[in-house]
């Protein structure tokens, strides 16, 4: 049986636009499955809303990366026929979405870092990242308010979102610095001024989380030790259960429009 | 995504004795028959405001139940483009669900208690979700469908005699035509696929098209509700008028995607101008009606699960927005006491 799966020869430039857009997908499939069990009917309609931003980030930026590798490919070839160890999304947007305390910390950890992140890609010298990053930016704005607004009243609202807050905020923190790591690959990107340096974000980074805990009552854990992996692909378990949802579909009818 | 034809008993028009009383109910049939709207606060007698409070709230539980059969297939859609269109289409009806718990809201009952009504299984959402979604063809099949069935029911009702819900109603009938188009569109492409696609559609129209056609309701014949509600100006056309023109526009989308509806007696009838069909399966409509339909109970358990988890959530924000309130007054009675 001849596999669907592809590999990408990824340039420095490749492989910034995979990272970025597979921490989209994955954070938007997340949130996807929210659909309709949410607290309440107005978070129904904003989890969606945010998954949709993120699967809409992930459109443009697989379209521009299947413009890079030039090949032909498509969006849905770059979303649909890559394995588990071609994915370079970070370990963070594939945990699971847990009580709705541990998506918001995932979401606030994560917008913490995107938001800045693609207001500094504003000034990209990348034409079609500075557009994709002056959309993004307003919609990452928008993700930040509204899951640290939900940070605070969760960690300052009663004992149980407070205790159950801390408990996601202590299981997900050791997967918030891998947002910041870069490697000489992108260092090269940055140097030329198409990408920014992620650590270059951590200041804003700090600043933004240490805001909302301080509001919400929180802890910092002090954890020293950090996850990391996902930009090489090396995942942790979750991600093979979400692409084989993901791509069940394309996998089993090789070659077929949908 | 749409409303069923209503089903539950009830006894309207109760003689009224009251000579000022039957003034303002004849006054209020006067408003009504100059096609004139009711609005939240104007008088109304007290059959119309349950009559409406039951349509809309079953209409908001059905849009809200509706979210799950779809949302089944939220991460397995097998593009990009489908994945995010579905996920909108979800969102939109979780927003269809917001406006009617909101007009219904007008006429005296809180969100809470029909939300109550709907978890302890005394309200009625729309049978039609109650059957599984199976494979993606069925997005397809609710879309074109579903919807399609919800469209003939929800046209006249953006004349309906309540401001409130007619005006709802505006916005979501735009937003269901876009629905349905979509759902076409899925079949559309389905049968234009590989073999395996189109027999993926044509399971999926032999599977949804009975359910559809019960979704009109009991026929003209069994049906209790018609003539009061028509009186009032709310339904303004019977169930099986309605069946009828779903059937007439419909027939001819499958004949044009090339399937076969499941059947036999299905035939134009050149003298009405009308395609007639089959004897509809009522027993198989009361049961799910009961709650024996294939997913009753696993709709309802994710319904009730989904409120019971959300319950600490809900308990959070309102402690931090009282918390808010009396640090806020705290702050305001400060300067005074200084």
């Amino acid at each position: 049986m001849t596999t669907t799966s592809i590999t990408l020869a990824e340039t420095p430039l490749l492989a910034l636009v995979l990272r970025r857009a597979d921490d989209a997908l994955i954070l938007g499939h997340r949130l996807s499955e929210w659909c309709g069990h949410g607290p309440m009917l107005e978070e129904d309609i904003a989890l969606a809303n945010i998954a949709l931003d993120c699967v809409g980030q992930a459109r443009s930026l697989y379209d521009y990366a299947a413009t890079l590798d030039g090949r032909g490919l498509t969006e849905d070839d770059l979303a649909y026929r890559r394995d588990v160890g071609q994915y370079r999304n970070c370990l963070l947007v594939e945990q699971p979405n847990g009580d709705f305390a541990a998506t918001i910390v995932r979401q606030v950890l994560a917008s913490a870092f995107l938001d800045p992140y693609w207001r500094a890609m504003t000034a990209s010298a990348d034409p079609t990242l500075a557009a994709i990053a002056a959309k993004a930016e307003k919609e990452t704005a928008y993700h930040l308010r509204h899951s640290a607004e939900w940070l605070i009243r969760l960690g300052d609202g009663t004992p149980e979102s407070h205790e159950r807050t801390q408990a996601a905020l202590d299981d997900l923190w050791p997967y918030s610095g891998e947002l910041m790591e870069s490697d000489d690959a992108e260092a090269e990107l940055v140097r030329a001024g198409i990408a920014v340096d992620p650590a270059a974000i951590r200041p804003a980074f700090d600043a933004t989380v240490a805001m909302v805990l301080r509001e919400a009552t929180l802890t910092a854990p002090a954890a020293p030790w950090r996850q990391g992996g996902g930009r090489v692909g090396r995942h942790s378990e979750h991600l093979g259960f979400i692409l084989a949802d993901l791509q069940y579909l394309q996998r089993a009818h090789p070659g077929a429009t949908w | 995504m749409y409303t069923q034809a209503l089903n539950a008993q009830e006894v309207h028009g109760r003689p009224v004795v009251d000579p000022a009383e039957e003034a303002r109910g004849a006054r209020f049939q006067a408003r009504i028959d100059a096609e004139d709207r009711i609005e939240p606060n104007d008088w109304m007698p007290e059959g119309y405001r349950r009559t409406l409070t039951r349509q809309i709230s079953q209409h908001a539980h059905s849009e809200i139940v509706g979210m799950l059969p779809e949302g089944n297939w939220i991460t397995r859609a097998p593009s990009l483009k489908r994945k995010a269109a579905l996920l909108a289409k979800v969102q939109d009806e979780a927003g269809h669900g917001l406006y009617l718990y909101s007009a219904a809201e007008t006429l005296g009952t809180s969100r809470e208690e029909m939300f109550e009504q709907l978890l302890s299984g005394r309200a009625k959402y729309s049978s039609i979700f109650n059957y599984p979604t199976l494979t993606w063809a069925d997005i397809g099949a609710i879309g074109w469908l579903v919807d399609g069935a919800a469209i003939m029911n929800q046209i006249p009702l953006c004349r309906c005699s309540y401001g409130p819900y007619a005006r709802a109603m505006i916005r979501v009938c735009k937003e269901e035509s876009f629905h349905q188009r979509q759902g076409y569109e899925i079949m559309l492409t389905l049968c234009r696929g590989t073999p395996e696609q189109k027999a993926m559609a044509q399971d999926a129209l032999n599977r949804w098209w009975w359910p559809c056609l019960m979704m009109f309701g009991p026929p003209d014949s069994e049906s209790q509700h018609s003539d009061q509600s028509a009186k009032w100006k709310i339904k303004r056309f019977t169930n099986d008028e309605l069946r009828q023109k779903f059937v007439d526009a419909t027939v001819p989308q499958g004949r044009y995607l090339g399937l076969t509806f499941p059947d036999p007696e299905l035939a134009f009838d050149e003298a009405s101008g009308h395609w007639r069909f089959g004897t509809i399966d009522w027993e198989e409509f009361k049961q799910v009606l009961a709650g024996n339909g294939p997913c009753n109970r696993q709709r309802m358990k994710q319904r009730r699960d989904a409120h019971a988890a959300g319950a600490w959530v809900r308990e959070a924000a309102m402690a931090h927005a009282q918390k808010r309130a009396r640090r806020a007054a705290e702050a305001a009675a400060l300067p005074e006491a200084a």
